[in-house]
C-alpha cells in the first residue's frame, strides 16, 4: 500500500474513533447511580462537599461540555480517579495492562503454532484420518465455550494431576525487579531461571484457555488455503522441475496459503482481548480484563469506561494492521 | 390456427416452463441436498430436542430447579459411588438438582439465542435494504454505525452495556442485538446493491412500484438464502456469549438457572465435587456444536457460494 493509502487509511479512523467515544460516553454518561455518592461510598461528606466534588468533577457542567472534556481528557490518557483504588485511572490500568499483554502474546503464539501446524497437516493428508481429526477438533474447538474449556483444564493438570497450579501469574517466591512487566523477560533479564519456568508453568493454562477458538479458526483457514495454494500450476510446475516435497510445501504453497492466515490471525488478536476477560476471572489472573469485571460489580465507572475505550482503540488498530498487512502481503491488493 | 402457428407456439411453451420450472425447484433442490446430509439433519434434530426440551422444561424436569436439600449437597451423579438415579446428574452446592436445573438452563440458552437472533436479523435486514437500495446519505449514516460498531470487541461492548444497564433478560437481549445486527446488515447491503442493478427490479421500477415495495416485495424474498445462513450461524456465538455473561456473573440472575452461572458456581467445588462445573458445560457444547453443524449443512445447501 503506498503512504498515501496508508494516511487515507488512517484517516478513516478519525470518524470510528469519534463514535467510539459517543458511544463510550453515553453508556457511562446513562447509567443510573450518582457518580458522586459511588465515589464517597461510606465516607461521610455535607453538602458543601458533595457540591464541591460534583463541580470539581465536572457534573455540573452540560452534556456536550463534560463530552469535550472527556475527549480531550481521553486524548491525554486522563479518566480521573478510580472509585475503588482511590488513584487515578491510569495509573491502575497501567500497572495491570503487561499481564494482559504477556497473555494474549502467549495465546497468540500458540494460536499461531497449533492453528498453522495443524492446518498444514491436515491440507498435506487431506481425507486421512489426521485431516478428519483435525477438522472435529476444530468444530468442537469454536463450538466450546472459553470458560468451560478453562475449567475442564484446570480439573485435569491442576486438581487431578497437580502439574500446574490453578491461578495466579507467579508463586510467591518469585520477587522480581520489573523491567517490562512482562514475567517471561523481566525472569530472563533477571536472570532467574526458576521464577522464569514458574512463570511459563502459570501461563500454560490461562494461555492454551485463551487461544483454542483461534487456533481451531486459523487451522481451517489454513487448511483451505494450503488446499488452494497446493491446486496452483505453480506447484505442478515445482513439482516437474524435481523440487523436493518440502521445499514445495513451505517455500512454494504455504508463503502463499499464509496470506489470508495472516490476515485473519491479526483480526482475531483483537477478539482475544474480549476473551481475557473469561480467561482472567476464571484462572484469577491479574490482568486488566478481571479488573473491568471486578470494576462493574464495585461499580467503578470512570475504570470501565477507560477500559473499555482502551480496548476499542487497541481492537481498531489491530484492525487497521490487518488491512494493511493484507495489502502488504498480497501483490494482488497492492495495486 | 394453422398447424403451424400451434407448432410454432409449442416451443415457446415449452421454454416458458423451462423458465419456469427452475425457479420453483432450486428450493426443493437445496432442501434435497440438506436432507442427504445426515450429519446435518441429526444436527437439527438435535436442535429441535433442545427446544422441545426448553419448551416443556417444567413436563421434563423429575425435580424443582429451586428446591434446594441441604441433605443432598453436591450428591454425585448417578453413576458415581452415593449417586442414586432419582438425581442422575448430582445436586449442586444447595443441593438442588442438576438435571432439572440443567432442563430448564435450556429456555435462558435458546430464548435468548432465538431472540437477540430476531431483533438483529430484523434490525439489520431492514438496516441493509435501506442502504444498499437507497443509497446517498442513508447508506453513508448507517455504514457509519456498522464502523463504529465494528470498532468494539463484541463482548466488551456487550459487558460495557451490562453494566450500565443492569442484569435482566431484556437487556441481555438489548446488549447482545446492538452488536448482532451488524452482520446480517453488511450481508443484506451487499445482496441489495448487487440485486438492485438486476433486470426485474428495473421491470419493478419502469411498471412505477413504489420503493418500499420493490425493497420488501422484489428484492427482499431474493437476498433471503444467505441472511437466514448467516442468522442460523450466528446463533451458536449468541449462546456461546450468554453464556459468558452468564458466567461473569452480567447475564440472567440468581436463582434462575442457566448453564453459564451453572458452571461458574460449581467453580469453588471443583475440588471434590467436578459434576456440579462440568456437567452445565456438557449442554453448552452439546447445543452450540448442533447449532454449528445444522448451520454449516444449511449454508452448504442453499448457499453454494459460502461453501469452504
Amino acid at each position: 500500500m503506498s503512504p498515501l493509502g496508508v494516511v487515507e487509511r488512517l484517516l478513516q479512523l478519525v470518524p470510528v474513533l469519534l463514535g467510539i467515544s459517543i458511544v463510550v460516553f453515553f453508556m457511562m454518561a446513562l447509567t443510573p447511580g450518582d457518580p458522586v455518592e459511588l465515589m464517597l461510598g461510606d465516607a461521610r461528606a455535607t453538602d458543601e462537599q458533595r457540591q464541591s466534588l460534583r463541580h470539581d468533577m465536572g457534573l455540573d457542567r452540560p452534556m456536550h461540555e463534560r463530552f469535550l472534556v472527556f475527549l480531550r481528557n481521553a486524548a491525554t490518557g486522563e479518566f480521573g480517579m478510580s472509585f475503588h483504588h482511590r488513584r487515578p485511572v491510569r495509573q491502575v490500568i497501567l500497572e495491570r495492562l503487561p499481564a494482559t499483554i504477556e497473555l494474549t502474546l502467549a495465546a497468540l503464539v500458540i494460536a499461531l503454532v497449533v492453528g498453522i501446524g495443524l492446518g498444514v497437516l491436515a491440507a498435506v493428508r487431506r481425507d486421512s484420518w489426521i485431516d478428519r481429526l483435525s477438522t472435529v477438533t476444530a468444530l468442537v474447538g469454536v463450538s466450546m465455550p472459553g470458560f468451560w474449556f478453562g475449567i475442564l483444564l484446570i480439573l485435569l493438570f491442576a486438581v487431578t494431576l497437580g502439574a500446574l497450579p490453578v491461578s495466579g501469574r507467579i508463586g510467591y517466591e518469585g520477587e522480581v525487579p520489573f523491567v517490562t512487566g512482562l514475567l517471561l523477560v523481566d525472569t530472563l533479564v533477571a536472570s532467574k531461571f526458576a521464577s522464569f519456568f514458574d512463570a511459563l508453568r502459570h501461563l500454560l493454562l490461562p494461555a492454551v484457555t485463551l487461544g483454542l477458538a483461534m487456533a481451531a479458526l486459523l487451522m481451517r483457514v489454513t487448511r483451505s488455503a494450503m488446499l488452494e495454494a497446493l491446486a496452483q500450476d505453480y506447484v505442478t510446475f515445482a513439482e516437474a522441475k524435481g523440487i523436493s516435497r518440502a521445499r514445495i510445501l513451505f517455500r512454494h504453497a504455504l508463503k502463499n496459503a499464509l496470506i489470508p492466515t495472516v490476515t485473519v490471525a491479526a483480526i482475531e488478536t483483537g477478539t482475544l482481548l474480549g476473551g481475557n476477560m473469561i480467561v482472567e476471572t476464571v484462572f484469577g489472573w491479574p490482568g486488566l480484563g478481571r479488573l473491568v469485571v471486578e470494576g462493574i460489580f464495585t461499580r467503578n465507572y470512570p475504570l470501565v469506561q477507560a477500559a473499555v475505550l482502551l480496548y476499542a482503540v487497541i481492537y481498531v488498530l489491530l484492525n487497521l494492521c490487518a488491512d494493511l498487512l493484507y495489502a502488504t502481503l498480497n501483490p494482488r491488493v497492492r495495486s | 390456427m394453422s398447424v403451424q402457428a400451434v407448432e410454432a407456439r409449442a416451443p415457446a411453451k415449452a421454454a416458458t416452463d423451462a423458465v419456469a420450472q427452475p425457479v420453483e425447484s432450486i428450493f426443493i433442490a437445496n432442501l434435497r441436498d440438506f436432507r442427504r446430509n445426515r450429519l446435518a439433519v441429526a444436527s437439527v434434530a438435535m436442535v429441535g430436542l433442545f427446544a422441545l426440551m426448553a419448551i416443556f422444561a417444567p413436563y421434563l424436569a423429575p425435580h424443582d430447579p429451586y428446591a434446594s436439600d441441604l441433605f443432598r449437597r453436591l450428591q454425585p451423579p448417578a453413576w458415581l459411588d452415593g449417586g442414586e438415579w432419582a438425581y442422575p446428574m448430582g445436586c449442586d452446592g444447595l443441593g438442588r438438582d442438576i438435571l432439572s436445573r440443567a432442563i430448564y438452563g435450556a429456555r435462558v440458552s435458546m430464548t435468548i439465542g432465538v431472540a437477540v437472533m430476531m431483533v438483529a436479523a430484523m434490525a439489520g435486514m431492514i438496516a441493509g435494504l435501506a442502504a444498499g437500495y437507497l443509497r446517498g446519505w442513508t447508506d453513508i449514516a448507517i455504514s457509519r454505525v456498522v464502523d463504529v460498531l465494528l470498532g468494539f470487541p463484541y463482548l466488551i461492548l456487550a459487558i460495557g452495556l451490562m453494566a450500565a444497564m443492569g442484569p435482566g433478560l431484556g437487556n441481555i437481549v438489548l446488549a447482545l442485538a446492538i452488536k448482532e445486527w451488524v452482520l446480517p446488515c453488511r450481508v443484506a447491503r451487499a445482496e441489495t446493491l448487487a440485486a438492485r442493478e438486476m433486470e426485474y427490479v428495473e421491470a419493478a421500477r419502469a411498471l412505477g412500484a413504489s420503493r418500499l415495495h420493490i425493497m420488501l416485495r422484489e428484492i427482499l424474498p431474493n437476498i433471503l438464502s444467505p441472511l437466514i445462513v448467516v442468522c442460523t450461524m450466528r446463533m451458536a456465538w449468541i449462546i456461546i456469549m450468554e453464556a459468558s455473561l452468564s458466567f461473569l456473573g452480567l447475564g440472567v440472575q440468581p436463582p434462575v438457572p442457566s448453564w453459564g452461572s451453572m458452571v461458574a458456581d460449581g467453580r469453588q467445588f471443583l475440588i471434590g465435587a467436578w459434576w456440579v462445573s462440568t456437567l452445565p458445560g456438557v449442554m453448552i457444547l452439546l447445543l452450540v456444536l448442533a447449532i454449528n453443524l445444522a448451520s454449516q449443512g444449511l449454508r452448504d445447501a442453499f448457499d453454494p457460494r459460502m461453501r469452504t
